[in-house]
């Protein structure tokens, strides 16, 4: 049914656009009958224009993109979905050397524990205060990116207001390791190998991870146009088995080494291969000749880390309404739950002999260690998940959740 | 209230890293009476320029990874003080194909009239088009110099190595090429870099 059928598909250089090369790359795109086509973007700007206008079939989008698409709050918005996640985790954040050697002398003990690392921050921050200094910089890769959420997140947590302490500005991942070393920003908080890639020119030290912010938390998602989707469920289903058999692929610790030397090619990342294996095994060289081994990194496959859970995309809601980016209604908070398809991702992938959670959203944070649970076939293990603040989201409760949030305090 | 406002100028700013295309875009924009308008090609610094400038419509070429770092200063009010949608929300379906295919982005200032921003676009459009057939050209030309290059120095090593005439050298380069199903110019690369071989 799906014979021939071509799809284009953009992709930003990052980490977890691995999914997508491997299908394209390892042949599981062709067992399902479909020509995968990838084109390499340079900002998420035109990766939205580019699937609104139908250049791409589909693409390698931030989580909170489909989501923003769909409440009207950004350029061009077209219904979007997200039928499938690309992995967990795979961000890092990154200081400048000078403020990595501020931090350092204010006590952080430099092994990427979150609480730690913002604490020294926020000491630095004090003294800059008082010594009447620029705010610091910090630099994330769009509005509606997990980066500005985290970061805001782990900031708040940590006593820092994103909005008055410090500048969130948005450089284009690439970019960041030349924007750190030209001290154009301070700080920045990227997809994986641009903090490796910094650590590496020596123009950046890692501070902390995603994954111990809130651990196998949600990041990229494949977008596609509700219009696509429904004229072509067929070949997206086709796409979404090809892409669960990649992400098992790109998972299996014997091909990292395969991995990272396609993922290194000019076309794809056209970064050193040593660089993306590290990123891929979660042994990070946070600064020179320093390597910390950080677990669950980045989750291509485990964890039903492919899985669009819907309690991922509300939580992305939740910090929408945080930040000021739109309001808080019962009719908005369905119309990003609904952004996520788990019920296109189960109809898809019953042909395979994969487990399939039960649920469609779950409470976030709620496991402190690996736990098995309900799913189609035995096998499926979920968490850890823990925030590092312990804080816990409830979907069913997100009203509550929303309310004891603080964020945004107008201009 | 006038009952008749005459329109101000257009404050404009194209942000292209290439020159040279920009200037093509600077002078459309001039001839069709637009006098207000300022080009940069570095996005570095591009927050102050807006504040200063308080562009009415703002062009970008589509391969500026810094599109991003745009569309996030119109969000925050507290670097650009003037709300600033974009322009392709309010034009039509066709228009936005247009520009995305031609490769550029348009963001204008909200509230400013369609009638007032659709020739801006078109003209983008039509001047980003005609930039990229001409840049097409140039390379095809380019490689078309190449390749007679190549040909030449091929002829040169066969009539030399097997003395034979230009037009014989050159007629074994063309049967060679058609036997093997291939170009001219690919026959002549891989006898050069042969012939450069077994010189060393």
């Amino acid at each position: 049914m799906t014979d021939g059928a071509e799809i284009t598909i953009g992709f930003l250089p990052l980490l977890d656009s691995a999914i997508l090369i491997a299908a394209a790359e390892k042949g599981f795109a062709r067992d399902e009958h479909i020509d995968v086509n990838l084109v390499r973007e340079t900002s998420w700007a035109n990766i939205r224009d580019r699937v609104a206008v139908g250049h791409f079939e589909a693409a390698h989008m931030l989580a909170p993109m489909p989501i923003a698409s769909n409440l009207g709050l950004s350029p061009l918005s077209v219904p979007l979905i997200a039928p499938m996640a690309l992995g967990l985790g795979g961000n890092a954040v990154t200081a400048s050397v000078p403020l990595y050697e501020d931090m350092s002398g204010r006590g952080m003990a430099g092994d990427l524990d979150p609480a730690d690392a913002g604490r020294a921050l926020k000491t630095v921050i004090a003294a800059r205060s008082e010594a009447g200094m620029e705010r610091l910089r910090i630099a994330v890769v769009h509005p509606f990116s997990g980066h500005n959420y985290e970061l805001r997140y782990w900031l708040t947590a940590c006593g820092v207001d994103p909005e008055r302490d410090v500048d969130i500005i948005v450089v284009p991942p690439p970019l960041m390791p030349d924007a750190l070393a030209s001290g154009n920003i301070d700080m920045c908080c990227v997809g994986e190998p641009w903090n490796s890639v910094a650590v590496s020119r020596g123009s950046g030290r890692i501070i902390t991870v995603k994954a111990r912010i809130w651990r196998n938390s949600p990041e990229k998602v494949l977008g596609v146009t509700s219009r696509w989707a429904n004229a072509q469920g067929d070949v997206l289903d086709a796409l979404l088995r090809a892409l669960y058999r990649a992400a098992e692929w790109c998972a299996g610790s014997d091909n990292a080494e395969e991995l990272a030397a396609i993922l290194s090619r000019p076309q794809w990342l056209n970064v050193d291969e040593k660089l993306v294996l590290g990123c891929l095994t979660g042994a990070l060289a946070t600064r020179p000749d320093h390597i910390v081994q950080v677990d669950d990194f980045f989750v291509r496959h485990a964890k039903a880390a492919t899985f669009p859970w819907q309690s991922h995309a509300l939580w992305f809601y939740s910090q929408m309404v945080r930040w000021g980016q739109c309001g808080h209604s019962a009719k908005n908070a369905v119309i990003a739950r609904d952004s996520y398809r788990p019920d296109i991702y189960r109809r898809a992938l019953k042909p395979l002999p994969a487990p399939l959670p039960g649920a469609n959203l779950k409470v976030e944070g709620a496991l402190s260690r690996p736990q098995p649970v309900g799913a189609s076939k035995a096998g499926l293990v979920l968490g850890p998940d823990g925030f590092f603040d312990g804080r816990i989201f409830d979907p069913d409760a997100i009203d509550a959740y929303i309310a004891g949030q603080n964020g945004h305090r107008g201009n | 209230m006038y009952a008749v406002m005459t329109l101000r100028d257009l404050i404009i700013l194209v942000i292209d890293e290439n020159a040279i295309r920009a200037s093509v875009i600077e002078e459309g924009l001039r001839q069709a009476g637009h006098g207000n308008v300022t080009v940069i090609h570095d996005v570095q610094g591009v927050g102050r320029i807006i504040e200063t400038l308080r562009p009415d419509v703002i062009v970008i070429d589509l391969e500026n990874p810094n599109r991003d770092m745009l569309e996030s200063m119109f969000q925050l009010s507290r670097s650009v003080n003037r709300p600033i949608a974009m322009f392709v929300d309010r034009s039509d379906q066709s228009t936005i194909e247009a520009a995305v295919e031609a490769g550029v982005s348009a963001y204008i200032v909200d509230g400013l009239r369609q009638e007032r921003v659709k020739p801006i676009l078109d003209m983008a459009i039509s001047r980003f088009n005609a930039f990229s057939k001409m840049a097409r050209e140039l390379e095809e030309a380019r490689s078309e110099l190449e390749n007679r290059k190549i040909i030449d120095r091929a002829k040169g090593i066969l009539m030399k190595s097997k003395g034979l005439s230009e037009e014989d050298a050159y007629r074994l380069l063309r049967k060679t090429a058609m036997n093997q199903n291939r170009k001219i110019a690919e026959i002549a690369q891989s006898l050069v870099m042969a012939a450069g071989l077994l010189e060393e």
